[in-house]
């Protein structure tokens, strides 16, 4: 048999009928829905007088406009409040299972699904969503659609798509101290592009893959978009069952046992060929901060804000010129020292428990700075529920952190939780587009333990000096804050 | 769906890469539950200043580019959030052809669901057109030719485009795909009876 990539496996099962003009049907086997691309698909639903056709195979979440504040309060947007009203009404009419404000289980989308165990290996899983990249952590084919396409999938269960091209990432190598999976894929992004790989589906590969945790492959699949592939996979091993295992949709008893021999069938055969390969020494990379108003204006924390004149072609320094003009830097400033007004650690690219803990660690028995606004808004309410358990609010509270109910929030800024123009924000986010978090906002994408430690020295620091100052000095929290803002390094 | 087979209209220029779908349609109008309203969107924090008075330094404000109905781009054009409102913005503000060296792929499957044409060209080519553009001072026209394939200006320039196959006949025909997959609904529960495993 032909050597198969682990794509090739999870497409071929997957294929319904093969259309005459080349592309073929997939068959979904989980559809997410959220409140904001749905209404328009069921409205259309309704007027042909077409249904739900598996309401089993469909689940539905408030995320990205609901407000993160007091949940006790009626919501204050009437827009949004309409929008909110519209997907329980739909879920109700259509029989389709909805996580809605009031549920323990509520959360972003691409953390709910993983939490409780939908997201399952091998999978096609499908949202009106570009991150729904995220999924492709457990070795899912997951990628986001538009709302025809939702609409598509309500009615028929399958997607229309033309084979994409694969493209290997390979990263190899032990990341360093204080290094994260988001350092690793914002380095990715930074060198490929951000349209490095449109039309394709990546599989991330190598020992620093492996080593991964799953929330950290959550990271690296879900910023896939953010290169330009839909998707983005990893092939399943024990770090995935062990995450699996006992999760309330998961498989259980017996059929655990068969589903995990089935999913250790889902990896790249060795030959398997791919359309592009990649390499990247996960060793060298350091921690990463994005300057500019797209996820591949990035550099090394370490590193200055760059001259327009350095890059090759004239597109690329009429963008880069807008995005310093939009950013309000200047070429030659070191990133680090760079001054904060708020402090965003959230989004379903980095507001999972790890997430949590690596930024209490760093917070742990410090404070803000002055003049400083910070939020965590954990990314479902189950990562609250367990924080909170972990007594994270309570070090984040103590720092003068706002600890809020899950949702997009400011990743998007579609409900209250925006930026005001000209803030500039440490962001543990996906997207530092113009106006993305707030018309006039400025965003610097970073870690959670980066965006921490940039919320207690007010301004961007590398953080890998912070935690060796730490270790030494533990005790003298405010003389390690002083130092750290006046030199930078 | 309108079919796509033909179209000759006015060009607007806006020569900047990675457009995004959030400077497409702003997150603040997404809400809406309809498919329509999202023309006067487009383009909101670039077209109106905080003021809420149009920005003339904006491409699509000149004068040059009103009444345009076929955009002209920089690459990865549409890249970003899904929001199928981005589509549904450029068609109501009357764009019916998009013209870019690339293309985001979630942003290239919402235009063809929604009959506006995503033309590929080469980097080279949309530079031509940017500079035919600017030169001919306001009254640039195009014809993107679906069936033939190909973008002429009537004044020597003619190119071929890249689009899918499929996606292509799916523009030519406007295909109501919902419909056309639900006439294979006797596959479709085949392949649910003969899955080796239940989800």
């Amino acid at each position: 048999m032909t050597p198969r990539t682990l794509f090739d496996k999870v497409w071929d099962a997957h294929v319904v009928h093969e259309l005459p003009e080349g592309p073929a049907l997939l068959y979904v086997d989980l559809h997410l829905v959220h409140e904001v691309t749905s209404p328009q698909a069921f409205e259309g639903l309704r007027r042909a007088g077409r249904r739900v056709r598996r309401p089993d195979l469909t689940v539905a979440t408030v995320d990205h406009n609901v407000p993160t504040g007091d949940r006790a309060l009626p919501i204050a947007d009437p827009v949004a409040a309409r929008q909110l009203a519209a997907l329980g009404a739909n879920a109700r009419h259509f029989g389709v299972e909805l996580f809605d404000l009031a549920s323990p289980e509520q959360g972003i989308v691409h953390v709910i699904g993983p939490e409780l165990g939908l997201t399952q290996p091998g999978m096609v899983i499908v949202c009106g969503d570009s991150h729904t990249s995220t999924h492709g952590a457990f070795g899912a084919l997951a990628l986001g659609l538009g709302t025809s396409e939702v609409e598509h999938v309500l009615a028929t269960q399958c997607l229309v798509w033309s084979k994409p091209r694969t493209m290997e990432a390979r990263f190899t190598g032990t990341l360093a101290p204080g290094v994260t999976a988001k350092d690793l894929i914002l380095a990715f992004i930074g060198r490929i592009g951000t349209a490095g790989a449109t039309g394709h589906v990546i599989e991330y590969t190598g020992d620093a893959i492996r080593a991964l945790s799953m929330e950290q492959r959550m990271t690296v699949c879900n910023m896939s978009i953010e290169a330009g592939a839909r998707a983005g996979m990893i092939a399943p091993d024990d770090t995935t069952y062990d995450y699996l295992a006992e999760r309330p949709r998961a498989p259980g008893g017996p059929e655990w046992t068969r589903s995990v021999a089935r999913w250790r069938e889902l990896r790249t055969d060795s030959g398997a060929t791919f359309t592009t390969r990649f390499s990247l020494d996960a060793s060298a990379v350091a921690p990463q901060v994005t300057w500019g108003t797209s996820p591949g204006m990035v550099a090394d924390v370490t590193g200055r804000v760059p001259h327009p004149a350095d890059f090759p072609t004239d597109g690329e320094r009429r963008s880069v010129e807008r995005a310093l003009a939009y950013m309000a830097l200047t070429p030659g400033t070191p990133l680090a020292g760079l001054p904060i007004d708020r402090v965003f650690l959230g989004s379903c690219t980095n507001a999972r428990i790890e997430d949590l803990r690596a930024a209490a660690r760093v917070v742990q028995g410090r404070r803000v700075a002055a003049g400083v606004r910070a939020m965590v808004v954990p990314g479902s309410q189950r990562v609250k529920a367990q924080a909170e358990r972990e007594r994270l609010d309570r070090v984040f509270r103590e720092a003068g952190f706002e600890w809020r109910n899950s949702g997009c929030s400011m990743c998007l800024g579609m409900n209250p939780d925006v930026l005001k123009s000209g803030e500039r924000c440490a962001s543990t986010s996906n997207r530092n587009f113009e106006g993305r978090q707030g018309r006039g906002g400025r965003t610097h994408l970073m870690s959670p333990a980066m965006a921490a430690a940039a919320a207690i020295a007010g301004r961007i620091v590398d953080v890998r000096e912070w935690q060796v100052r730490q270790d030494v000095e533990e005790v003298e929290d405010v003389e390690v804050v002083k130092r750290v803002e006046g030199g930078a390094p | 769906m309108e079919p796509f087979v033909r179209h000759t209209g006015l060009v607007a220029a806006l020569p900047r890469d990675d457009v995004d779908t959030d400077q497409i349609v702003p997150k603040q109008f997404l809400a809406r539950v309809e498919r329509t309203g999202f023309g006067p969107a487009l383009f909101h924090d670039w077209r109106f200043r905080p003021d809420g008075t149009p920005n003339p330094e904006f491409e699509l404000n000149r004068p040059t580019a009103q009444g345009a109905s076929i955009l002209v781009a920089g690459a990865n054009f549409g890249c970003g959030s899904s929001r199928e409102h981005a589509v549904w913005a450029l068609r109501e503000y009357g764009f019916r052809a998009i013209l870019a060296p690339s293309f985001a792929d979630i942003f290239s499957a919402n235009c063809c669901q929604n009959g506006v044409v995503p033309a590929l060209l080469a980097p080279e080519e949309i530079a031509e057109l940017f500079r035919r553009c600017e030169a001919a001072g306001g009254d640039y026209r195009l014809t993107v030719d679906l069936e033939a394939e190909r973008v002429e200006d009537g004044r020597g320039f003619s190119a071929r485009f890249a689009i899918d196959r499929y996606r292509r006949e799916m523009l030519l025909s406007g295909l109501d795909e919902i419909g056309r997959t639900l006439l294979l609904e006797e596959r479709i529960a085949a392949y649910e009876r003969a899955r080796p495993h239940p989800v």
